[in-house]
């Protein structure tokens, strides 16, 4: 037992103990997490999964400024009384373009990982502006102020490499014209053919029904493209999972 | 540990560590204890081979159970839907006109509809389906689109103004701030007045009247009784969709509304839609 007595060397030298700590828990860091990286089944390829168009990844960070993860989860369980309420249960797939992730693990507010399309964009407006007017046992606060909120996408290049930077399969091209795509996805009466071409289902809406393109336009462009964008008529689970 | 040290006081072994003369006691740890622990190790050993746990060069060890969270719920959906297998089976072949003289299947179709309602539609038109402002109220029998079943059934599959069925219900009203006069816009707002209230101008209001039957009476009728083959609302009766009073009444005739839909055909099952159409229809409405 002369190895194990040697314990004693480690324990006198603050920096060797640190170390080695160091050494064992990066050991277990690698086991857990290094697969992810490698096995084919942590991310089934699922057809339709598009990045967010610029409007839409605007949106989805007004979203996680306003906290909106607090309360709203992204992640439908899978579980009878999910699937019937929400919707078909969550794909990691559909959130591998995410960073960070919006799963979230608390329901104050009902899941939203599958609420596009589910409502009109004016019971968004109305909803944002005044939750109680539609939902009257509701306790959501108001977001009337994001219809005040002007915005002009003056980082939206930016924003996209960034997400590029971090592994998110934005081209060149979608660089390029991410400030016209920009705006034209708030606006149904300009050429948004391009924008369609580039991110095949976006919706084009004046999603909050005003002149000028704010903040509620992105956060609505974003809730009406989650969970839109898998065609679950055409998708065959892998039971193995 | 070749010279083992024992505590004087106590007659057990230390550990041999000595700090200032403080030395530790070596006692074993308690056998219950100990044994818990291997038995863990074991657990955990075989946990492992039960489920899935390990990860190789292309996938994960599925574990000799098989177990799946994927089968676990398509199992569990299935078996449910076998318990409601006949009844489902008989609410697709029903005639939904007559399903009220069916008792049994009329009280499964409302009551499962009722849940696709507070789960899908409630947020809209209310828990109660007393609807809200721009979101029509289910319980009265004022409908734009028809009250019947077939036409319920039609409204919920395709859905109105939506871009998504080519079958959605479609219609738009002009945005009349284009084309009246402020006065214009009074006269006529006050005919819409006069049409369910007694407090009105009736000098305008017979401006108004004009105005209507020029401008309005093509979709909303002469006698303003709306048609719902347009979706054209009753402006005679004391239910407004959007406010009756004369500032909501002038947004409406100004800018026009265009209250949208989802077509639920693409969301729901044919049960679930017929269900929630019938339990729409038992609201009180229903024709």
């Amino acid at each position: 037992m002369a190895f194990l007595d040697k314990h004693a060397i480690l324990e006198k030298s603050p920096t060797l103990l640190l170390t080695a700590s160091l050494l064992v828990v990066t050991v277990g860091g690698i086991v857990e997490i290094a697969p992810l990286f490698w096995l084919e089944n942590t991310i089934e390829d699922v057809e339709g999964m598009r990045p967010y168009s610029p409007l839409e990844l605007t949106g989805r960070d007004i979203y996680i400024r306003e906290g909106c993860y607090v309360c709203h989860s992204q992640m439908i369980r899978p579980m009878r009384d999910e699937v019937e309420r929400y919707g078909h249960y969550s794909l990691a797939a559909e959130s591998q373009y995410d960073h960070p992730h919006q799963w979230g693990s608390k329901r104050t507010g009902p899941d939203v990982a599958r609420v596009g399309g589910r409502y009109s964009d004016a019971w968004h407006v109305d909803h944002l502006m005044d939750p109680q007017s539609v939902v009257p046992e509701s306790i959501m606060p108001k977001y009337a102020f994001l219809a005040d909120a002007k915005i002009d996408g003056e980082h939206i290049e930016a924003l996209l490499s960034t997400h590029r930077f971090v592994g998110v399969p934005y081209t060149d091209e979608q660089i390029a014209q991410a400030q016209a795509d920009f705006r034209v996805q708030a606006d149904p009466e300009s050429d948004w053919d391009g924008l369609v071409e580039r991110y095949p289902g976006a919706a084009v809406s004046n999603f909050d029904g005003q002149p000028e393109l704010t903040e509620m336009d992105a956060l609505i462009a974003y809730l009406q493209v989650l969970g839109t964008m898998v065609d679950f008529s055409t998708f065959t689970p892998d039971a193995s999972r | 540990m070749a010279d083992r040290k024992v505590d004087e006081e106590t007659g057990v072994e230390t550990t041999g560590h000595s700090w200032d003369g403080i030395q530790e006691l070596n006692n074993p740890l308690p056998r219950w204890w100990l044994w818990t622990f291997y038995l863990t190790i074991i657990w955990g050993i075989g946990y492992t081979i039960a489920y899935p746990a390990w990860p190789m060069i292309s996938g994960a060890t599925a574990g000799v159970l098989g177990w799946s969270t994927r089968e676990n719920v398509a199992n569990d959906i299935a078996e449910h839907d076998g318990q409601n297998a006949n009844l489902v089976a008989a609410l697709l072949q029903a005639d939904m006109t007559t399903l009220p003289e069916n008792a049994d299947l009329n009280r499964y179709a409302v009551a499962r509809g009722g849940a696709v309602f507070r789960a899908q539609c409630s947020q809209c038109h209310g828990s109660g389906a007393a609807g809200a402002v721009g979101y029509p109220n289910l319980l009265d029998d004022d409908w734009l689109w028809g009250g019947e079943m077939e036409q319920i059934i039609y409204s919920v599959t395709h859905g109105i103004r939506n871009e998504n069925d080519p079958d959605a219900h479609w219609s738009q009203m002009p945005a009349f701030g284009d084309v009246f006069t402020k006065e214009e816009t009074a006269a006529t707002v006050e005919y819409l007045v006069s049409l369910s209230s007694s407090e009105f101008d009736s000098n305008l209001a017979e401006e108004g009247t004009i105005l209507f039957l020029d401008n309005c009476a093509a979709c909303h009728g002469d006698n303003a009784m709306g048609d719902r083959t347009l979706g054209a609302p009753n402006l005679a009766d004391a239910i407004w969709l959007y406010g009756g009073d004369r500032k909501a009444l002038t947004y409406s005739v100004e800018n026009a509304r265009f209250g949208v839909m989802p077509a639920w055909g693409q969301r729901l099952s044919e049960a679930d839609v017929r269900a929630v159409s019938a339990y729409v229809h038992a609201l009180g409405g229903g024709e």
